[in-house]
């Protein structure tokens, strides 16, 4: 379950250790915006460090590399991806082209290294106006997508607007990714939310993108990763429902059919899919707990 | 000086009429924090005077009382007797500037020790930001108000000769007697107790620290999840950001859940203030007030009572608060695998800190709680043995860490509950091979210097010794 | 690596968790460390340090560590950061 994606500085050695246990679904260890320039080298050797001896657990592992026109994106990549990282979050994507770019390097380090073709994934981050026109051809440029992430804060100065906490000036811009990422059948990541100290501000964001359809949102502040959750956890109501769905299916699956009717709704196939992730997504909100009784394993 | 008026007009003036001699035992009490300047005062006019081995009995020696190495240097103290030692002058005396072993004792401990006759006060010290003509006197009104003067309240009872000292005299009767006139034997007004900036410390806040915050919250699902959180219940923590925190989360469960507590014990900060006047506790039982908020509500609210040092955790009182307490927070700076702990020294051997009431809440209450990172920096928090045990593990039930809960192993029930809770429930001895997998194994210091402090428990039994430190 | 090329570098911060490592050019081997654990993890903190300066094949120089109580992994990291500064000609990440 990818709810939360929390971005951990690639130059601080704190951070990168309490990434062990704070509870986000996926870690993004940083190479780009909050490394100085002249710190790259460090940060890229920390990161490598950080992967190789800190054990995260379940949690996904990715890195934002830089810009692919620095002229050390290939150390990145190589010291990163040999490291354990397992996807990477390309910034400022705005073509088809970049990802190419950095799908070959991949192929190359991969062979190179005996790594699983195709093992390391790619996340696109969407942040500029460019970005949002070719979403599409981004998302479907190359297998190794798994998702397209919206980075609102550069995205709102490209389009010469103030980024506010509402967000209705990215609108637009969320729901044209949205539609992207679903027509390639890739996750959707919403944009972090503005102000570190606001959980309720951040819970209200998160509700809005999850009505939208948005699989999980990116997060810069680890207090913004309780009320993500809160706001991805389902209520009692839908995993009653969702438990109802999934036993109808059942029944209908030993009888041969492949539709039911529970309670006056015609329940099919999207209708299963739509309840199994109500239910994964409760597992990972600990609604599930020990004491329940016929509670899914 | 009369039966009407005890006023004498100045410090050296009284430690003469109290008949103070070499040899003699002087007393304060810490309510001024960092903030203080009677016990530096009195120790200069002590030292003026010409007094020499004055032993110090102080509630506890805070950053600002380390000149009282300077009277240690020039002969005027050569002992001391405390509940908590600041590391600056804790780092002293683990050098051995002290010939005499320092006596470490427990809030609670201190006023039994009193009245069992181990420790005798000759003149007891009380500083008071309001104090009348005859003695009568508290810390809630004046400009350098405190708030609860309870660590003071036992040395009015016990010491031989008591003095008031105050910078604020109010007509007498002074209404709200904290300390009444009953034992006193002379007032003093000076021109300043304390920098009022420095006595209290603003607000106190939870922490911000993600860590701090993840481990508070599992301490607060933990107390939910033990049973003990219902109607009635009653709660004490600590000042730190982390203990604070706890309180706040579990304030949040216990407004979901419409749970009215029946009281909140201890040092007293703003936060629990809140939860009072939200009607989440129903009293506050105040030793100790650890800030302006504390200050002004303790003034202010009759919910927010004041109680002595005896009332609040002495052993050898016929009852006391700590005896009634569901469930407090503590912290460590080192825990063994049998859940000793120690808040004495840090891992170098160092005296940092002291017991305060942990000893004294741990023993009491039905769930006693060490919330604590599993590392600090480097240094892993369980040991194999502590290097000096504060409170024996016996009286401690659980251990939050970021990386898991331990219970001791004679808590099996509440195990089993936590585990029940969906609580990640780990051995102590795996959360200390997790340590050590991350740090790596720490080499083990020993000290094998003499002896410069013993460790008294709250019954006065020997508890342990701590050995001086070699460069 | 020709330890004669190495310049004066450094790397890492005297932020609590990290290590700040410094590199200066010289005839011998030197390896000064201070830390706050010294006590605990003095002889594994030095045993990691010449691991890393004898994988890069250092052998000359004075190499000061600034320790803040910073994990394994970081103090090798650190410490190879500073070594790939110290061999570097010109610019360039």
């Amino acid at each position: 379950m990818k709810r939360s994606y929390l971005f951990l500085p690639g130059n601080q050695p704190t951070m990168l250790q309490n990434g062990a246990v704070l509870p986000a679904d996926v870690l993004i260890f940083d190479l780009e915006d909050s490394v100085a320039p002249a710190e790259k080298d460090a940060a890229r050797e920390l990161v490598s460090s950080a992967l190789r001896s800190i054990d995260y657990g379940r949690r996904g592992l990715a890195v934002r590399i830089n810009d692919i026109e620095k002229p050390y994106i290939k150390k990145d990549l190589e010291a990163v991806v040999t490291a354990g990282a397992r996807s990477v979050m390309v910034p400022k994507v705005n073509s088809a082209r970049t990802l190419h770019h950095v799908a070959v390097m991949l192929d190359l380090i991969e062979e190179e290294y005996g790594i699983e073709k195709g093992r390391t994934k790619v996340i696109a981050l969407i942040e500029t106006a460019l970005g949002i026109e070719m979403v599409f051809e981004a998302a479907t440029s190359t297998p190794r997508v798994e998702a397209l992430a919206l980075g609102g804060e550069d995205l709102c100065a490209d389009l010469g607007c103030p980024r506010t906490k509402e967000g209705t000036e990215l609108f637009y811009s969320r729901s044209r990714l949205l539609l992207a990422a679903r027509a390639a059948g890739v996750d959707a990541v919403d944009t972090p939310f503005t102000d570190a100290r606001d959980e309720e501000g951040c819970y209200a964001d998160t509700v809005y993108a999850r009505g939208l359809g948005f699989d999980g949102k990116l997060s810069i502040s680890p207090h913004h990763l309780r009320p993500i959750h809160r706001a991805f956890t389902p209520t009692e109501e839908a995993v009653a429902f969702a438990l109802e769905v999934v036993d109808a299916m059942e029944r209908a699956k030993r009888e041969g059919r492949g539709a039911v009717s529970l309670r006056g709704k015609m329940i099919d196939l999207p209708v299963l899919r739509q309840a199994e992730r109500t239910l994964e997504l409760a597992r990972a909100s600990g609604m599930f707990t020990a004491e329940m009784e016929g509670a899914p394993e | 000086m009369t039966r009407q008026t005890k006023i004498v007009p100045s410090l050296r003036e009284a430690i003469r009429q109290s008949c103070l001699r070499d040899g003699m035992t002087i007393s304060f009490h810490h309510h001024l924090r960092e903030g203080d300047r009677v016990l530096q005062t009195v120790l200069t006019e002590c030292s003026v005077l010409g007094l020499k081995d004055l032993t110090v009995n102080a509630s506890a020696l805070m950053g600002c009382h380390r000149s009282i190495l300077d009277f240690v240097r020039d002969g005027t103290v050569s002992g001391i007797e405390c509940n908590f030692m600041h590391a600056q002058v804790g780092q002293e005396i683990s050098r051995g500037a002290l010939e005499r072993e320092v006596v470490f004792r427990s809030h609670g401990g201190r006023p039994a020790a009193m009245v069992r006759g181990e420790s005798h006060i000759d003149v007891a010290f009380i500083a008071a930001s309001a104090a009348d003509a005859a003695g009568n006197c508290n810390g809630k009104q004046g400009n350098a108000a405190f708030g609860s003067i309870g660590y003071a309240m036992p040395d009015a009872e016990h010491a031989q000769y008591v003095v008031v000292v105050t910078d604020q005299l109010f007509e007498y009767p002074l209404l709200d007697a904290s300390i009444s006139e009953e034992s006193v034997d002379a007032v003093v007004v000076i021109d300043s107790i304390g920098d009022p900036e420095r006595i209290m410390s603003g607000t106190t806040r939870v922490t911000r620290d993600p860590i701090g915050l993840l481990i508070a919250e599992q301490a607060a699902k933990a107390i939910s999840a033990s049973g003990l959180l219902r109607d009635g219940f009653s709660f004490q923590t600590g000042a730190g950001g982390t203990s604070l925190a706890v309180a706040q989360y579990l304030g949040e469960i216990m407004r979901e859940q419409g749970i009215v507590g029946r009281f909140a014990s201890g040092g007293i900060t703003g936060l629990l203030v809140d939860l009072l006047r939200e009607g989440l506790f129903e009293t506050l039982l105040d030793v100790q007030c650890f800030d302006r908020e504390a200050v002004l509500s303790i003034g202010g609210d009759a919910r927010h009572g004041e109680i002595s040092a005896t009332r609040y955790a002495s052993p050898a009182a016929k009852s006391s608060v700590v005896d009634r307490l569901d469930v407090v927070i503590l912290g460590a700076t080192e825990i063994d695998t049998d859940f000793n702990v120690n808040v004495h020294t840090d891992s170098n051997g160092v005296i940092m800190g002291g017991s305060g009431g942990h000893s004294d809440t741990a023993a009491g209450a039905k769930l006693s709680i060490i919330v604590a990172p599993l590392m600090r920096a480097r240094l892993p928090l369980i040991v194999d043995r502590v290097g000096t045990i504060s409170t024996p593990g016996e009286d401690i039930d659980l251990l939050v860490t970021q990386y898991g809960l331990a219970c001791n192993p004679r808590r099996s029930e509440l195990s089993s509950r936590l585990e029940r809770a969906g609580l990640p429930v780990v051995s102590i001895h795996d959360l200390k091979a997790k340590a050590e997998s991350i740090t790596g194994i720490p080499a083990r210091v020993i000290h094998r210097g003499r002896p410069v402090a013993r460790v008294v428990s709250r019954d006065g039994m020997l508890l342990d010794t701590i050995a001086m430190i070699e460069d | 690596m020709n330890s004669k090329q190495m310049k004066r570098a450094r790397a890492g911060t005297l932020e609590s968790g990290d290590v700040l490592v410094t590199i200066e050019p010289a005839d011998s081997l030197e390896i000064k460390l201070h830390s706050p654990v010294i006590n605990q993890f003095g002889d594994a903190i030095m045993r990691s340090v010449r691991e890393v300066i004898d994988s890069f094949g250092v052998t000359s120089g004075t190499i000061s560590l600034e320790d803040q109580g910073a994990l394994d992994c970081t103090i090798r990291a650190r410490l190879a950061t500073a070594i790939r500064r110290s061999f570097e000609d010109e610019e360039g990440a």
